[in-house]
């Protein structure tokens, strides 16, 4: 490709043709400010906060889409561009609720950290204009703090492929929303959050449960019990400004017991049940001859993609319950019995990177006591809050293990939080039980890294098996398009709702916009969690795991039995999209 | 899903839906559908509830939110039926510096519906316009073709005693 060669702030820079000039400026290492951009899918000079000066350009330009000439001479920082952001800051918060001091987004606001640098008042135009939609069980919306960056509508649209909101309106009424203004839960909304992820303001921020947990943590009365999915480890450190991808599972563990836990247990250990159920639900389905593909059911932001959009495919859903509430039924099951605590009694808390867990344990047949598997669903930044409401040092804290009765699990279990993951820990079980005797080589490169569509095709004693690794639901539209037209075939699918999977959830740390657009954040994450599956790591295979023999022995039966059909499988229901 | 943009229940007939249909199969595959099926949409209609909205959506296999942002942004698209008898009150610079304002306002009372909306029983609209073109009459109210001039907001009450039926 053609390169070309200009001058930033009097620097020389080459890049190639097309390049666009904040790139161009982040290669010099020179920071322009940005709102709207979110790399490939919201590039759309809306905010106007990226203006940079071109010398000989009649007005100034914005960095995030203007392509860079040759011989172009760019400044990114006088006087006058200082000033006109100044004054396009003060235009977004005129109608901005100022509830800064409490405000979810605080000290992560993409748009406070700009207005403090340049020294914004807020009064100068002062007009507020409120409207807050807490009608989903995930996430609120309050467009008196929205500055209609357009990057929830981007990913809803072109990630998730699910379109719920939208600009309505025009010029100053401009609003985003639904359709006819409609509540978000009349709304094919899939609760994936993704839109919450990338709001640089608190306009979209995550619903909070964690009074509740509070509230229960001080009952005498209940037994409260807490698991963290793998993901949260390879997040929870960048809230405590640890560098990305840092796994800090020993602290984490050791936080949730001086917060007042009675059990701190692991979601990678449900994750080897799931292995189990799922496992054995796919051999059954080779054997019967279908229904193919079998869809993974661990994302509830993709189940419930699948029921509103795909609901004539929900026989392909496996009907294995998630990881998250197999580990609840569990609790108030295997665990309250071993224990002798009543159900009732019991207090399961489980910790997420996904909002639309919140959802997932309020549907059917997620109840395998008689009353709901779990009892609330805490956010990665949740659980971030609480501890610092407990007044720990987190950086100061000793490193501490899961409670061994639910609480170990295998690396398997741990790659879950990863798109690939839940395939690669599957196709270990599964291969050693059709085969009967111990893989060679338990990795299975060609379902790992970020891509959002992978395809492998693997022998499974002496048969074929098509496996396919999707990611974002957009994609997931794509495969099964393909699958409609008959232009693919598969076995088996792993779904997961977000881009990258669970390390790139919903229910994330922030991280603004300009770490987003030149940081891969699902790599980085992901490779916290496969290092707890390094090839040194002594129980890599989920049917190895001792936790799970011992409950199938003494409690369950077999994989796929009918106590185990009972407690750790669902059901699905019909959605519609209009 | 319940319409919350209307007072007007939806009256749609199965011919009007034809219509539609028709339309919107001669247009799903060319590109930039959406704003030629929203107005031919109107024709048909007269105005675009949330049904015939979700028709177009579904037709073109595109989210309601696409529709309902385009139609939304666009002035001349109507999400209220136009009533029997349409009140326009001119809100141009000239009728607004004659106390168009307070007419205007006096109207809404009167029929108990905003600007842009339709009276429950179907018989009155009312929309704010730009310049007709008559200022030397300012302000100036239009009932369907019927111009009043030079009027105050206490003469509503008399012109509208005359659309009753």
């Amino acid at each position: 490709m053609d390169n070309v060669k200009l001058k930033i702030n009097g620097l020389d820079v080459e890049v190639p043709k097309g390049t666009t000039v904040l790139d161009a400026a982040h290669k010099l290492g020179i920071r322009i400010p940005t709102l709207c951009y979110l790399r490939e899918i919201n590039a759309i000079g809306a905010c106007r906060i990226c203006v940079v000066e071109v010398k000989g350009a009649r007005s100034s330009v914005a960095a995030c889409v203007h392509p860079v000439s040759e011989g172009m001479e760019i400044q990114t920082n006088t006087e006058k561009l200082r000033q006109a952001r100044k004054m396009t800051l003060e235009l977004i918060v005129s109608d901005h609720r100022m509830d800064c001091l409490s405000c979810e987004r605080s000290l992560r606001c993409e748009l406070q950290t700009l207005a403090n640098e340049y020294e914004v008042d807020q009064h100068k135009f002062a007009n507020l204009n409120p409207e807050v939609d807490d009608s989903a069980p995930h996430l609120i919306r309050d467009n008196s703090k929205c500055i209609l960056c357009r990057k929830c509508v981007a990913v809803c649209k072109h990630n998730q492929a699910v379109g719920v909101i939208g600009a309505n309106y025009r010029g100053y009424k401009t609003q985003i929303g639904s359709p006819f203004d409609l509540p978000l839960d009349t709304q094919p909304c899939i609760y994936c959050s993704q839109c919450v992820a990338v709001c640089p303001t608190g306009a979209l921020s995550e619903k909070y449960d964690h009074k509740k947990v509070w509230e229960a943590i001080a009952n005498p009365n209940k037994h409260v019990v807490v698991a963290c999915a793998p993901a949260v480890r390879a997040q929870l450190g960048e809230c405590f400004n640890y560098p990305i991808g840092t796994n800090v599972s020993g602290k984490m563990v050791t936080a949730l017991r001086r917060m007042g836990f009675d059990k701190v247990f692991d979601v990678p250990t449900a994750a080897d049940f799931t292995i189990m159920e799922e496992g054995t639900e796919l051999i059954k389905r080779l054997e019967a001859g279908g229904p193919f593909p079998m869809f993974t059911s661990c994302s509830p932001g993709w189940v419930k993609f699948c029921e509103h959009f795909y609901p004539e495919y929900l026989d392909n859903l496996s009907t294995c319950k998630s990881p998250q509430q197999m580990y609840g039924a569990l609790m108030k099951t295997y665990y309250a019995e071993k224990e002798g605590i009543k159900p009732e009694d019991m207090y399961v808390v489980s910790v997420m990177p996904c909002a639309a867990k919140k959802f997932e344990i309020t549907r059917d047949h997620q109840n395998a006591a008689g009353i709901p598997d779990l009892d609330a669903v805490i956010t990665t930044n949740e659980l971030a809050l609480m501890i610092r409401q407990t007044g720990l040092i987190f950086e100061d804290l000793p490193d501490e293990d899961f409670d061994p009765a639910f609480g170990i699990a295998s690396g398997a279990g741990h790659i879950f939080g990863v798109t690939g993951g839940v395939c690669e820990a599957t196709l270990r079980t599964v291969s050693e039980i059709v085969s009967g005797k111990p893989l060679e080589k338990l990795e299975f490169n060609e379902v790992r890294g970020v891509a959002g569509i992978k395809e492998a095709e693997y022998d499974l004693g002496g048969k074929k098996l098509k496996v396919a690794v999707v990611s974002g639901t957009a994609n997931a539209k794509k495969v099964i398009e393909d699958i409609k037209s008959g232009a693919k075939e598969y076995h088996f699918i792993e779904m997961m709702a977000c881009p990258g999977g669970c390390v790139n959830g919903g229910g994330q740390p922030y991280q603004p916009g300009y770490v987003r657009n030149f940081t891969d954040l699902r790599a980085l994450r992901a490779k916290a969690l496969y290092r707890e599956d390094a090839p040194k790591t002594a129980l890599r295979k989920s049917h190895e795991n001792p936790v799970v023999k011992e409950i199938y022995d003494s409690y369950l039966g077999e994989p796929g039995g009918h106590k185990a059909h009972e407690l750790l499988h669902t059901s699905y229901v019909k959605r519609t999209v209009y | 899903m319940e319409n919350s943009k209307t007072k007007n229940p939806f009256q749609g007939t199965k011919e009007q839906e034809n219509e539609l249909m028709k339309l919107i199969e001669a247009n799903k595959n060319e590109p930039g559908a959406l704003m030629p099926l929203l107005q031919g949409a109107q024709d048909i209609y007269g105005y675009l509830p949330i049904e015939v909205q979700t028709m177009i959506a579904k037709g073109l296999d595109k989210p309601l939110e696409e529709v309902y942002g385009v139609v939304t942004f666009y002035s001349q698209f109507s999400l209220n039926p136009k009533g029997k008898y349409k009140v326009s009150v001119c809100l141009g610079t000239a009728c607004y510096v004659k106390a168009a304002g307070e007419i205007f306002e006096r109207l809404e009372r009167l029929l108990g519906i905003k600007g842009g909306e339709c009276t429950e029983d179907g018989l009155y609209s009312l929309d704010a316009c730009r310049c007709v073109g008559a200022c030397g009459l300012a302000p100036v109210v239009l009932v369907n073709e019927d111009v009043y001039g030079r009027i105050g907001p206490e003469d509503i009450d008399e012109i509208m005693a005359k659309y009753k039926e």
